[in-house]
């Protein structure tokens, strides 16, 4: 890549726009689930965990591509791990500073952070190979991306399930409740993320042919 | 005696890693297209998390822990290290991964070669982390608690892994709707499984 290239040239906003929709790091490079599903009951954890992630994700993409050239091969995942290792400590040292009380709920999901396979993908596949600048933007895509899920996934869990958006009781100011309906307590429960992440990607495939698979 | 079996049956069926807390989906939807392969990574994934649990449970209770440095010394009691406890967790496990890898390679060089690329990635996989966490969190008592509760774990993932494996063998002749074939009828199932770990709740113990 030249110097001279513009910093929001074509190749660079397909960065931020691809794992939005035909590259999204969860329904597509099936990256990141296991967090995913599990801080979707309501709308503010889920908010703050896409929050986290996308911040780690930058911060160590960025951190990951200036000293890459600098690391040998063979020690580079433990490299890795130490790098997002530090970078979640400090989210989890913001978390319990400033929202205590969602960090509460995140419970250990902040600490899985570490683990969550979007960070080492997105270093090994990405910044390994790229200078910090496009780094940055493909993990702000792939955190968008990832939060785009969660904020759909939670939406419909929250909704449904008690009846509330962001917290704020939209069920009841409808006035729902007169004419006989109930919270679906069911859909908080975990099997129900499952199912409609399952239902997400089928929606997401019929409209986009070309990522149906074989079997 | 008794509080030990609890544990164990508790951290198979009820607080199954994947129907419960859905640790370790990623390569619990990437390896189990045949039963051979992901029960191969089951093994090792109750290996795993059979060391690490009880290995991270005594550096959380002699070196981690508030106070917990007190055994060297008086003057140490009030230094807390906890925030230390992501670095030093996915330490241990990074260097036991390898470990195993050595021993796969070295023992069985076919499950080696059929694991590929999802060996070191145990390192990564969120439940062995989770396992340690929760172990954290949960504030278990003596080591054998530990050690059970992460070999329950391990067995929980194990046979929720084969378990799929075996489902999605046999679906390769079924008519599935073509965007929904692959990863979209696997989280499906795996919901409609998890609902039927949910039975288990049921167990008073």
């Amino acid at each position: 890549m030249s110097e001279k290239e513009p910093l929001l040239s074509k190749k660079n906003l397909k960065l931020v726009k691809d794992p939005l929709n035909e590259n999204n790091p969860i329904t597509v490079q099936v990256l990141g689930i296991c967090s995913a599903l599990a801080v979707t009951v309501k709308m503010k954890p889920a908010f703050v965990m896409a929050v986290s992630v996308t911040a780690v994700l930058a911060a160590s993409n960025v951190v990951y591509s200036l000293v890459r050239n600098y690391i040998p091969p063979r020690i580079r995942i433990i490299v890795q791990l130490t790098i997002i290792a530090t970078m979640v400590i400090l989210v989890d040292e913001i978390l319990k500073a400033y929202v205590y009380e969602i960090s509460k709920q995140l419970s250990v999901f902040v600490g899985l952070i570490i683990t969550n396979c979007i960070l080492m993908g997105r270093l090994e596949a990405f910044a390994n190979a790229n200078k910090p600048w496009p780094s940055f933007l493909d993990a702000l895509g792939n955190g968008a991306g990832y939060g785009l899920i969660l904020i759909t996934v939670s939406f419909f869990r929250e909704l449904l399930g008690s009846g509330t958006v962001w917290g704020y009781p939209i069920m009841e100011k409808l006035g729902v409740y007169n004419t006989g309906y109930v919270n679906n307590g069911f859909i908080t429960l975990p099997p129900m993320a499952l199912v409609l992440v399952g239902l997400i990607i089928w929606l997401q495939r019929s409209r986009f042919k070309n990522l149906i698979e074989k079997h | 005696m008794q509080n030990l079996i609890d544990i164990f049956v508790r951290s198979i069926f009820i607080d199954n890693m994947i129907f419960a807390y859905f640790l370790g989906m990623c390569s619990y939807l990437a390896i189990s297209k045949t039963v051979k392969t992901s029960s191969g990574l089951g093994i090792a994934v109750i290996f795993v998390m059979g060391i690490t649990v009880p290995l991270d449970y005594v550096l959380e209770k002699y070196l981690l822990k508030a106070g917990a440095l007190s055994w060297i010394s008086a003057g140490l009691a009030d230094v807390d290290l906890s925030f230390l406890s992501f670095m030093v967790f996915i330490a241990v496990i990074a260097s036991m991964t390898q470990l195993v890898e050595m021993i796969v390679e070295k023992f069985s060089p076919p499950l080696y070669n059929s694991l590929g690329i999802f060996l070191p990635l145990i390192a990564v996989n969120c439940a062995i982390l989770g396992a340690s966490l929760f172990m954290q969190e949960r504030e278990y008592n003596t080591l054998a608690e530990a050690t059970v509760f992460g070999l329950g774990s391990g067995i929980g993932w194990y046979l929720a892994i084969v378990s799929i494996a075996a489902i999605r063998e046999k679906l390769r002749y079924s008519n599935i709707p073509g965007p929904l074939k692959g990863l979209g009828i696997s989280f499906i199932i795996t919901g409609l499984m998890a609902i039927a770990f949910m039975s288990f709740l049921g167990i008073k113990l």
